[in-house]
């Protein structure tokens, strides 16, 4: 989607010509307004997709841009579930007033740990990341006076959004909720990624010793960054544990970092709309495969996996990309 | 907002005319279960129960045909078992929602449940609060108390004095020993020690041997499936306790039959508390083992039973209410009802909607050959403690 402009263009020229919004985008976000009228009996399952999106753009501002590999990256994801649950079972009703304290607490302890993620590359990385979740999964574990332990977190009450919507069972409030949320997180992500900031992310990603060298701090960025991307995942859980009224265990477990990874993966990891589009595809066909079979149904998502990463390696959206390029060429 | 209820109003009043219209509609019943992960195997023992009861009673109850939409929650995620279960409601219009092996998904269906007003079905999961969380919610499966705080008031009753207890650092074991523990003190006896050890524990020595220094007369374990039990037998036979003169007690799943496998010899001699097993002698129980063998070449277990005696609920139901599908009336007929199952006496409590049932005391001890749970001794009509104590 990014122009290509000749090198001796200026910087900021540069710059703005990629934060120009493309057609094709504004396309995008209107037609995420379909459910409500094509599919409105599946509102709850599209709610479930724009809260994955949103995890999954979280971890694509560190892995897909930074390069911080991240394999426990449910850790801020069930930070802010938690934060939000538990407060909302002490009188705090009001969703947005819980979002915010959700993302401070994500935010704070992805503060903390980026002292560490900030000193290592690669595979030690993933065993740090993976360290870091299981911690957080044994301490909710052990808590169970404060999280409900394995039996998950009764009692939560979530009041209605802007004190007028209440969480219905179509989930037409619940849609409503994770589309805006998605959208103004998606916003500060386009922003980020499209600074200088971001730009240096990049540069990171590529090489992190030569950074520092051209007067980028790598460290101070990575930690600025994590930092960022921890609050934005803690928002993602928020709004599951509102949108859904559970908490459990498994908001922390393996299993979700793991299907972030491959929804992002999948999408297209370093361009936003990757994560967003796999979250789709992977979700849609997760519904869809295990409706027709129940039991076996993993089969198809391993093929699917498969036949992506073999045909597509920059994903879905790379695949896409090519596909127009090539479209475009054939003309002329 | 106004007119967005008022839609929904009217789509809500069109759908109780076509009901009513088309009588011979069929019951969907909304089946959700842990089909992928590592729970797969209960999903499929429950499931081959549903299928086995339908094959023998037909696919038609109370003038209606019942058909059955099958939804894999995938392990412990409750977000994923609302959501199936608000699709359930919203889109494929069931009428009953049911299955639930897992404690956290069915607490999270019992908020649909209520909402959606619904009968609600749990066949498996086994924490006492769960059933409190809907008005429409029936179990038929056990709860954990049931079968713990029998086994402690029947040790104390029948001659243990001082009970060691050790048990896995988690939830559900928590659930258990403290069950044991106060139905046990309530009725006389006294703890002299407890420990808990963590859940992937692979050496029991140490606290076996914690255990006989506080010189109990009995020793009352919990430990997950899988290697467990094995190290613990062997932790208890190197320690010198002797099974078949010691009381060492459990639930159910200690002796069950994969752990009596791995257990061998040490089993002999294990007391455990459950509410099923496929050598209960009677004739009901013959039949629904031959059955079920014939058509999946293996016993049936605790998830089949709960699974067998769900359908046979929703079935009697439909019977009852002539095929009316509205919640109040399902739960309305639900409440009090008798029936004979291959697990013994069987009755929805009126108040509680929780199962009432006979739990079986049993020792291990070889027959023809093999190690067997031999059921000695039960406690009748056991109700949920936790709720009756709630009131």
């Amino acid at each position: 989607m990014a122009a290509v402009l000749p090198p001796q263009a200026a910087p900021h020229e540069f710059l703005r010509a990629r934060t120009r919004w493309h057609p094709l985008e504004i396309v995008f976000w209107l037609s995420t307004l379909l459910p409500f009228v094509v599919v409105p009996e599946y509102l709850q399952l599209a709610s479930q997709i724009a809260i994955a999106a949103l995890f999954a753009i979280s971890l694509d501002l560190i892995l897909g841009y930074a390069g911080i590999v991240s394999i426990g990256h449910a850790a801020y994801f069930g930070l802010g579930a938690y934060t939000a649950g538990i407060l909302s079972k002490h009188g705090i009703g009001e969703p947005v007033v819980l979002l915010v304290l959700g993302a401070i607490v994500a935010g704070v302890v992805g503060y903390a740990s980026s002292f560490i993620i900030a000193r290592f590359r690669h595979l030690a990385l993933i065993m740090i990341t993976l360290g870091i979740c299981l911690m957080f999964y044994e301490a909710a574990n052990l808590a169970g006076w404060l999280t409900g332990g394995a039996d998950g977190l009764q009692g939560i009450k979530i009041g209605p959004l802007a004190g007028t919507f209440k969480f219905d069972l179509y989930g037409k409030t619940a849609y409503s909720y994770s589309l805006i949320v998605l959208f103004l997180c998606f916003l500060l992500a386009r922003r980020l990624t499209h600074s200088p900031f971001g730009l240096s992310l990049r540069g990171i990603r590529e090489n992190a010793v030569r950074m520092p060298a051209i007067g980028a701090p790598s460290d101070a960025h990575i930690r600025k960054v994590y930092t960022i991307a921890a609050a934005i995942a803690g928002i993602a859980g928020a709004v599951l544990a509102q949108t859904t009224s559970t908490v459990s265990l498994e908001v922390l477990g393996f299993q979700r970092s793991a299907d972030v990874l491959v929804m992002l993966i999948m999408g297209g990891a370093g361009k936003l709309y990757g994560g967003i589009l796999g979250s789709i595809v992977y979700m849609v066909a997760r519904d869809q495969f295990s409706g027709i079979n129940p039991q076996y149904w993993y089969f198809w998502i391993g093929l699917m996996m498969v036949l992506v990463v073999m045909y597509l390696p920059n994903g879905l959206l790379g695949g896409l990309e090519k596909l127009t390029a090539r479209w475009r060429r054939s003309p002329t | 907002m106004k007119a967005f209820s008022l839609c929904l109003g009217g789509l809500l009043a069109a759908m109780f005319a076509a009901s009513g219209a088309l009588a011979q509609q069929a019951v969907k019943l909304g089946l959700i279960l842990p089909y992928s992960g590592q729970f797969a195997d209960t999903a499929t023992q429950m499931d081959n129960a549903i299928k086995l009861y339908v094959k023998q009673h037909g696919d038609s109850a109370g003038g209606r045909k019942i058909e059955i939409i099958r939804k894999d929650s995938g392990g412990i995620a409750p977000d994923v078992a609302k959501r199936l279960a608000q699709e359930l409601v919203v889109r494929d219009r069931v009428d009953v929602l049911t299955g639930l092996i897992l404690t956290p998904n069915a607490l999270a269906v019992g908020d649909v449940s209520a909402e959606a007003k619904k009968f609600t079905v749990i066949m498996n999961a086994a924490t006492s609060i769960i059933t409190t969380k809907s008005p429409y919610m029936a179990r038929t499966s056990v709860t954990t108390p049931m079968l713990n705080e029998s086994l402690g008031m029947w040790a104390a009753k029948t001659g243990v004095k001082r009970v060691f207890t050790m048990v896995s650092d988690f939830g559900p074991a928590h659930d258990a020993e403290e069950g044991f523990i106060r139905a046990f003190k309530e009725a006389g006896g006294q703890v002299v020690g407890s420990v808990r050890f963590p859940v992937a524990n692979p050496d029991f020595a140490a606290f076996v041997q914690r255990a006989k220094d506080s010189n109990p007369d009995g020793i009352y374990a919990w430990v997950p499936g899988g290697v467990q039990p094995a190290a613990i037998g062997k932790a208890l036979s190197e320690r010198g306790i002797d099974t078949k003169k010691f009381r060492v007690m459990g639930q159910g799943e200690l002796t069950s039959d994969e752990a009596l496998q791995s257990l061998g010899e040490n089993a002999l001699g294990i007391i455990t508390v459950f509410h099923y097993d496929h050598n209960l002698g009677n004739k009901l129980n013959r039949a629904f083992v031959q059955a079920y063998n014939a058509d999946y070449k293996r016993n049936p277990d605790l998830f089949s039973i709960g699974g067998w005696d769900g359908m046979h609920l929703i079935y009697e139901v439909l019977k009852k209410t002539g095929g009316k599908t509205d919640g109040e009336a399902m739960i309305g007929a639900a409440k009090g009802m008798k029936w004979e199952s291959p697990r013994g006496p069987m009755m929805i409590d009126p108040q509680t909607r929780d199962v009432v049932q006979d739990v079986y005391i049993r020792r291990v001890e070889r027959v023809g050959g093999k190690l067997v749970n031999v059921d000695f001794d039960k406690v009748r009509n056991v109700k949920d403690p936790v709720k009756a104590r709630m009131k």
